[in-house]
């Protein structure tokens, strides 16, 4: 797995080309978008009620799309420049800042209904100077504390990252319940290498009563997950005694040779009942 | 594309720079107006959150003088029209918003905040 969170900060990893490439992806953008469905899901916001979210790390607008598709009005905070560039171009609805989540949020309590972020938090766990402001504790706290206030009570927010150790998951959920959340963690296809997906899951307020944290998706991924590609289809040939059925049998090789008649080919063997049947062995 | 929903939601949040933040003013602004779609219930649940008296500021400020100076208590399709053309269609292009009480500016360009803080600006 690739972890260009090693490579460079976020703003200059995400430069103008890689920006574009990021964007211009397809695989990327197709997990983005199931990412964000998923997301929303574990948001659980009320149906038919406009929402005002705040999308962290919006980057190209990627998840700001579907954001917009859903019908909720909503405002996205990153870091790269060239990334909000491509968002401009991409003409999405939302309002866009330009902001390091490691310094803080200003806006007002409770100005939120919800907030996403995928594929962000990671980004926060590297100190790109000596600065005590710049260590990921500090701005952990920072970035927690200053959410939980511009959030709703009650209200959610749903964190999708790519943790690289037990360590870094401790350190943002305790860091996360000392600025005043509630909630955990909740891991899709936990045992699945590729599909598996960690999604922060935190609350403000409860509303009287515990919040239930949701469960995981389990068991049977769905797409393809696990399973190679065309297995089906193999699966799908070997017909119902469980025995594969020749790949070269009669009908096959009648078939070839009717595509040579056509084509002209001269000296193709006629067709008798010899053709493709299997020599019997000679002892 | 700052609109006048997510600065009436802004404060400034420069260390130290707590009180008397609110809200940003404007300074060299261009306005772009651009039209966007009508959701009444969306508004309804907003109001509650609006800082009314900022927002009639923010909006003379761009030269919009449509808003009445108190919330009216009666929330009419008229008025709520008014309000989403004020909220949501007006949108900041360039120009830069300053801290009343710091004065800390945070440059608008090509509708994007630079909400960037300098390291002995952090809290």
């Amino acid at each position: 797995m690739s972890r260009p969170e090693l490579i460079a900060p976020p703003e200059i990893y995400y430069g103008d080309t890689e920006a574009k490439k990021y964007t211009k992806n397809t695989r990327n953008q197709q997990i983005q978008a199931d990412m964000t469905y998923r997301a929303l899901e574990l948001l659980n916001l009320p149906p038919d009620e406009p929402a005002f979210l705040l999308d962290i790390g919006c980057g190209s607008g990627l998840s700001g799309e579907i954001l917009d598709e859903q019908g909720y009005i909503w405002t996205g905070v990153d870091i790269a420049p060239s990334m909000l560039e491509v968002a401009l171009e991409r003409e999405v609805e939302g309002d866009l800042f330009l902001q390091d989540i490691g310094q803080g949020f200003g806006f007002r309590p409770g100005s939120f209904d919800g907030a996403i972020s995928i594929s962000v938090l990671q980004w926060l766990l590297n100190a790109e100077t000596s600065h005590p402001t710049s260590s990921p504790p500090h701005r952990l706290t920072r970035f927690f504390t200053t959410l939980h206030s511009s959030l709703r009570n009650p209200s959610r927010a749903v964190f999708q990252f790519y943790p690289s150790s037990d360590d870094q998951i401790q350190l943002i959920t305790s860091i996360a319940q000392k600025a005043g959340f509630g909630g955990g963690l909740v891991v899709d296809y936990p045992n699945s290498k590729k599909a598996k997906k960690v999604f922060l899951c935190l609350y403000v307020g409860g509303g009287g009563g515990q919040q239930q944290l949701p469960e995981g998706l389990d068991g049977e991924e769905e797409v393809d997950g696990g399973k190679a590609r065309f297995e089906r289809r193999r699966e799908r040939e070997k017909g119902k005694n469980g025995k594969r059925k020749g790949l070269k049998d009669k009908d096959w090789i009648l078939k070839k040779k009717e595509l040579y008649r056509k084509r002209g080919k001269e000296s193709v063997p006629r067709d008798s009942k010899f053709t493709g049947r299997k020599r019997r062995p000679v002892f | 594309m700052v609109r006048l929903i997510t600065h009436n939601l802004l404060a400034c949040h420069v260390k130290g720079c707590t009180s008397n933040n609110f809200p940003l003013e404007f300074k060299d602004v261009q306005v772009v107006l651009r039209e966007s779609e009508f959701n009444p219930d969306f508004l309804r649940g907003f109001i509650p959150k609006l800082e009314w008296p900022a927002l009639v500021g923010a909006a003379r400020e761009l030269g919009d003088t449509s808003l009445p100076d108190q919330l009216p208590e009666m929330l009419d399709d008229d008025f709520l029209k008014t309000l989403h053309h004020v909220l949501l269609e007006i949108h900041v292009e360039e120009g830069i918003m300053i801290c009343p009480n710091c004065k800390h500016n945070y440059p608008v360009s090509n509708g994007i905040p630079n909400m960037l803080l300098a390291e002995h600006e952090i809290g």
